[in-house]
């Protein structure tokens, strides 16, 4: 419950921004990490960017998320 | 993008299991590794990492997660408010199956109770602006990574004067089980293998008290099978050396602060208060309730009828929490006890041990090994 799933930042305002992954985008908020930058890998938890996350991590954990997939994503 | 599989990189977990035999041989004693983070428990079950090591490396699972330490009668206290007739709850969907004294959420809600599934605490705010002749009752539950995102939604109700949307209080900490589970004698836990996305909110630093005041060392770690390892590895050279030290092996994403804008939405919004975990009892400022000014803001101050509590008969998730038992030695495990009718709570999840354990690792025709 406490995974967060790394996700690109496409474009941002003030308090929110838009993610992808694979094609599919998400509105999330920024108020928990504001210091978000377009174009950069962030860690997304309930609907909210809780940390960036570089590119090779990022790419791991999806991996593994992928992995777990189905029992996990109940989650 | 999807380049590397941990899993099938079946080489290096083999490695490095070969190289922590090796280095485990010069170990005096047993060494009792307790990991505290739902997807540490499934992924060392999910790779079979146990019947990979050696005799003398033990790990167990601590209260790491978050439905499975939420007790009965607090679900009971959600359940209650429903009944009132006034109250939509929203709810993450890992709490529908978990028992209460009575039924679940999944099976009111089969019923035709108000209980919407949500994958955000903001997606609640959105159906309190959308039903503003009830009450939204977010059901919150979760550790340090999850309850900044719901007192970032509490802030935003606030900023907007969105009255009908409540919580009822219910998230968790970590240190101070932790705490508990160090000073234990009885459970007598070597090293902690600290939870990856807690501590991006809480930094590193809230858990050097582990080494400071216990000396015992904890890692944080990712949650590949190879990470885990890696850090079993770290383990056995501090213990070999006589150190306790915490060291993060997550990378850049865990700094020894944490998030501070997330830290302080939490401290805004809530102060510790004594909580009950299932199994663990009440435990001094391990639980986040809401400040007094937000009062008008918590659900559980609404007048409800609760029920006597009931715990299932017989089921011993207490004791697997506390890492003291494995779940196979728990009488209800795999009969009647199973994840598609859970009996105790840590069955519910995936992130729960006995889940883990009944989908995962070779318990049939174990020993418990202890």
């Amino acid at each position: 419950m406490c995974l967060a799933i790394p996700m690109r930042l496409e474009e941002r305002d003030e308090f929110s921004g838009r993610v992808s992954l694979d094609g599919v985008s998400r509105q999330i908020s920024l108020m928990l990490f504001p210091e978000a930058e377009v174009g950069q890998w962030l860690l997304v938890h309930a609907g909210y960017a809780i940390s960036a996350i570089d590119e090779q991590q990022a790419e791991e954990t999806l991996a593994l998320l992928s992995e777990y997939a189905g029992e996990m994503m109940e989650l | 993008m999807r380049t590397r599989d941990p899993f099938s990189d079946s080489e290096a977990v083999r490695g490095l299991a070969r190289e922590i035999a090796r280095e485990a041989e010069e170990l005096e004693a047993r060494l009792t590794i307790m990991e505290v983070c739902g997807s540490h428990t499934h992924a060392i079950a999910r790779a079979g990492l146990r019947s990979l090591l050696p005799e003398k490396i033990r790990l167990i699972s601590g209260p790491g997660c978050p439905v499975c330490v939420t007790p009965v009668d607090w679900l009971d206290h959600a359940i209650a408010l429903v009944e009132r007739g006034d109250v939509i709850l929203s709810s993450f969907g890992d709490l529908m199956r978990v028992p209460s004294s009575r039924r679940t959420l999944e099976e009111i809600r089969s019923e035709g109770a108000p209980v919407e599934i949500l994958y955000s605490p903001r997606d609640a705010l959105k159906l309190a602006r959308s039903r503003p002749e009830k009450k939204i009752v977010f059901l919150a539950v979760g550790f340090e990574t999850t309850a900044p995102t719901i007192a970032a939604a509490l802030v935003e109700a606030e900023a907007e004067g969105l009255e009908n949307f409540l919580i009822l209080p219910g998230n968790k900490t970590m240190p101070e089980p932790m705490r508990l589970i160090a000073g234990d004698p009885e459970i007598a836990v070597d090293a902690f293998l600290l939870p990856g996305h807690v501590s991006v909110i809480t930094g590193s630093d809230a858990f050097e008290f582990l080494a400071r005041d216990y000396g015992l060392p904890g890692i944080v770690a990712g949650f590949a099978p190879t990470d885990v390892l890696r850090a079993v590895l770290e383990i056995i050279a501090q213990g070999k050396h006589g150190e306790a030290k915490i060291v993060n092996a997550y990378g850049r994403v865990v700094t020894r602060e944490g998030n501070q804008a997330a830290r302080k939405i939490l401290d805004e919004v809530f102060v510790a208060s004594p909580a009950r975990w299932r199994g663990l009892g009440e435990i001094p400022a391990s639980g986040l309730d809401l400040r007094p000014e937000l009062a008008h803001r918590n659900a559980a101050l609404l007048p409800v009828e609760l029920p006597e509590p009931i715990e299932p008969p017989g089921c011993r998730c207490g004791e697997v929490l506390k890492g003291m038992i494995d779940p196979p030695e728990c009488p209800l495990f795999g009969a009647p006890c199973i994840p598609e009718r859970p009996v105790g709570a840590c069955m519910v999840s995936s992130e729960g041990s006995c889940a883990a354990w009944y989908r995962h690792e070779r318990w049939r025709n174990m020993e418990s090994g202890r």
